[in-house]
């Protein structure tokens, strides 16, 4: 059970407070509700390349790293297809010096050329060498595009293509800054050795005098129902085939997320799992398999991918893949082995929240959701998860017409 | 009063804390199985690891200790792999291997609540363990198919071949394997070196989270009736032999847009004088987001997404490491850059601004590192495993808030000098 305090400030500013006195540290933790999703489809990789800029200084400040190390801290920061979280951790004593620094940037950043010019540099470097100096690191920006015909999701964070972050202007990036980057769209969270009164108090000093910005409504394109099977093959210089395929989910609230996070623990969680058990040790079509899912707010994407062993044709392990997904759809799952995955669950989610950085970004993270609290009742959801809502609900997803295949051939 | 957002806010000088370290507990099974503790957190969670002595350094031939580790669980005289692994999961627990040079882990993440279902299996895969033929097969072929996509890797090559350099291909830390090492392993090689260094082996034990009261009863009723600990660890001299070429530049795949960059020369271990001293040059140097290496080629020039440096993680000798993966055509001018950061460090003193803020970060970062049980364990391990006692943890946080500029300058000269490093580019 985490505890925590939360009050909002006139300008709309959130901010949720947990003590933790065991700790000498604190964290200020700000998620801004902005991610790949919210992004111009013209202008893609923005969400992420702030979060560079985030660090090219500030109105009044001109380095953001140099205070807070100077104050015993250390920060950073992640961009997902949904949101942007910000966060540092220094010794609580000097926790003002947080707020002196995550308030300034939030009022306004410094726009500076050079940092633009450097910032798109290194976000470009990042893009090689995670997207395109890797064998297979296209896969994703392939499959994207494949399962989302309308929906932002067809973009990865780092963006559509290099040249949209190359030719980035200083007017796009303050356009986007006062547009996301408000109080009204962020929450803090502060975490540790801290009290609710004093964060009060600082809150106010230091983010209270921010004006509150328009609040983002979103409204995203809606991604039509698949009707049809889609299915791509590629060549590439890698040494392997390998085969990738998703199926359309359900959102990050809808029960239906929560009996596809069980699934694919029955199918790819580990060493029992089936799909490791069938196809990797007893048939050996797969060299290695794993089936997951992105956790994404909005309509997801349930996967099954793997690289296949040599001699192995994609039709072979295409086959044996229809035929685990054929077998949960049409023979119920044990009660033991829902137990096994539902424990499982358990226990992630308390190793989940072991050091105070993981429990702000979770309640953060949790409050965009709508309630901090859901992180306190959600383990609840999986347990009443039954056998029939796993057999009804991979009837209804897991179908061909439902789905997106890649073919990626080795050369 | 309008809120002055230039001025910075008064600060508390992180070297003023007055840090300690959690003591650890400790004591001995019946058969003298040392067992290191730490009881705290908040979570209902516990960590137990099993450290061998069995790394790749008491292997006869390329990764029979890194097989042996990794099959641990794939069968054993009761039960299968499969088997295994569903009774693991069933708990919602972790039952992870590791192999490093001089030890091999096996570790154990579970609620505590389940940590009485779960040690048993322990027992059994540390005395059981059959090595099934067809287990071995598959994890041969595959395992060779992993190594063929990581050696198309810019990053995964360079780190292989920077290690033979400062090592040579025959020292523990510096060989690496190839696709006939796994062809070439055979079930009775795995067999001898688990009997050897498993079931009559050395091991040592450390716990941490919610430690339930009667751990350590169960623990020595399990585990202090092993036949372990009975003859002291081999001792074995592994002779460095570095490379006497210095540069290397190796085209691994023509159309790369990245060169993987390594620069490294030979350290000693932790327990030689300059040991601590040059962990503040290297912060200052490359160590952290603030230090000069990525002030200056990423955060001003924009060659690399990131670079590091770092002095590596080994027990008996080391390696001072600078490591970064730099856009193709700005391969060359990085280099430059990294000998000019060398050079400024040799010639000019650091100055107190810099020098006071690296110290507030790094004593910042020590203190941000002892929170939680999982983390001062693996703090205590550290020491344990090298040698040591919590002194180091003290003399190295009184190295941090003393060491001064001259003292830096000098290392630099003695350390930071071109000829001494290998260099390696890999595209």
């Amino acid at each position: 059970m985490i505890q925590y305090n939360r009050f909002t400030l006139d300008n709309g500013l959130t901010v949720l407070v947990h003590e933790d006195n065991s700790t000498p540290m604190a964290v200020v933790n700000v998620l801004y509700n902005v991610g790949a999703r919210d992004e111009n489809p013209e202008k893609t990789g923005f969400a992420h390349l702030f979060e560079h800029l985030m660090f090219g200084g500030s109105i009044h400040i001109p380095d953001y790293d140099d205070p807070l190390q100077r104050a015993g801290g250390d920060n950073n920061a992640y961009t997902t297809n949904d949101l942007t979280n910000y966060y540092c951790q220094l010794p609580a004593q000097n926790i003002e010096t947080a707020f002196w620094l995550e308030s300034d940037r939030m009022l306004s950043l410094a726009f500076s050329e050079k940092s633009l010019a450097v910032q798109r540099k290194v976000v470009c470097e990042e893009f090689k060498e995670h997207y395109i100096n890797k064998p297979y690191g296209d896969v994703w920006h392939k499959m994207r595009e494949l399962a989302y015909t309308q929906h932002p999701y067809r973009w990865m964070t780092i963006g559509k293509e290099l040249s949209h972050v190359e030719d980035a202007t200083i007017n796009d990036v303050k356009d986007f800054f006062f547009k996301h980057y408000r109080p009204i769209n962020a929450i803090l969270v502060v975490a540790g050795n801290v009290k609710t009164d004093d964060i009060k108090r600082l809150a106010n000093k230091w983010f209270g005098p921010i004006e509150m910005g328009e609040k983002y409504i979103r409204h995203l394109p809606v991604e039509p129902v698949q009707q049809e099977a889609r299915k791509q093959s590629f060549e590439a210089a890698v040494p392997l085939d390998a085969f990738v395929k998703t199926w359309h989910m359900d959102a990050r609230l809808n029960k239906g997320y929560y009996i596809a996070d069980l699934l694919t623990e029955i199918l790819g969680g580990g060493g029992s799992s089936r799909l490791f058990q069938s196809l990797v040790k007893e048939q050996k079509l797969f060299s290695n398999l794993d089936c997951y899912h992105f956790g994404s707010m909005d309509n997801g994407l349930f996967t099954i991918e793997g690289k296949l062993v040599k001699g192995i044709t994609m039709e072979q392990a295409e086959k044996a893949i229809t035929e685990e997904i054929e077998k949960i759809q049409q023979i119920q799952v044990s009660e033991k082995e829902l137990q096994k995955v539902i424990n499982k669950t358990e226990s992630v989610i308390a190793f989940e929240d072991m050091s105070i950085m993981s429990r702000a970004s979770s309640i953060a993270m949790y409050e965009l959701l709508g309630d901090a609290n859901l992180m306190n009742t959600e383990f609840n959801k999986y347990q009443a998860i039954t056998p029939e809502d796993l057999q009804q609900y991979s009837n209804n997803i897991l179908r061909e017409t439902n789905s997106n295949t890649i073919y990626y051939h080795a050369k | 009063m309008s809120l002055n957002r230039k001025i910075t806010p008064p600060i508390t000088d992180a070297v003023r804390f007055d840090l300690q370290l959690k003591k650890c507990d400790h004591y001995q099974l019946d058969n003298n199985i040392p067992v290191y503790s730490i009881n705290a957190g908040s979570q209902e969670v516990l960590m137990i690891e099993w450290v061998f002595d069995a790394g790749n350094w008491f292997e006869q031939k390329n990764i029979v200790a890194a097989t042996t580790n990794y099959m641990l669980k794939n069968g054993t005289q009761h039960k299968t792999a499969f088997e295994i692994n569903e009774y693991i999961d069933f708990y919602g627990a972790y039952l992870n291997r590791s192999c490093y040079n001089e030890t091999a882990t096996i570790t154990l993440h579970c609620l505590s609540k389940h940590v009485h279902e779960l040690l048993p299996i322990v027992a059994e895969i540390i005395t059981e363990s059959i090595f099934p033929e067809e287990e071995l097969k598959t994890y041969q072929q595959n395992q060779q198919q992993r190594l063929e996509v990581s050696l198309k890797k810019c990053d995964f090559v360079a780190n292989r071949l920077i290690d033979e350099y400062v090592f040579g291909i025959n020292h523990p830390y510096g060989k690496y394997t190839t696709a006939s090492d796994y062809i070439s392993l055979n079930r009775a090689e795995l067999v001898a070196f688990y009997q050897q260094f498993y079931k009559e082996g050395n091991c040592t034990i450390f716990t941490a989270g919610k430690v339930p009261t009667n751990l350590s009863a169960e623990l020595n009723k399990i585990f202090g009736a092993l036949p372990l600990q009975q003859k002291p660890t081999l001792s074995i001299e592994h002779p460095l032999q570095p490379a006497a070429q210095k540069k290397y530049q190796v085209v691994n795949d023509k159309e790369g847009v990245q060169g993987a960059i390594r620069i490294a020369q030979p350290f000693p271990n932790r327990h030689h004088p300059d040991f601590q001293k040059v962990q503040v040059l290297n912060n200052i140097f490359g160590g952290f987001f603030g230090s000069r290496l990525m002030s200056n080629i990423r955060e001003d020039k924009g060659y690399t997404y990131g670079i590091h440096s770092y002095v590596q993680n080994h027990i008996h000798n080391s390696a001072w490491m600078i490591s970064t993966e730099a856009g193709r055509d700005v391969c060359e001018a990085t280099i430059v850059e990294v000998y000019k950061e060398m050079e400024l460090l040799r010639n000019e003193k650091i100055e107190e601004e810099e020098l006071s803020l690296v110290r507030n970060y790094m004593i910042g970062s020590v203190l941000g590192d002892l929170d939680g049980p999982f983390q001062l364990i693996a703090r205590w391990k550290n020491y344990v495993l090298n040698g040591l006692d919590e002194n180091f943890f003290y003399s190295s946080i009184e190295t941090i808030k003393t060491t001064g500029a001259n003292e830096l300058q000098d290392l630099a000269n003695k350390y930071l000098q071109p000829e001494l490093f290998y260099e390696l580019v890999v595209i």
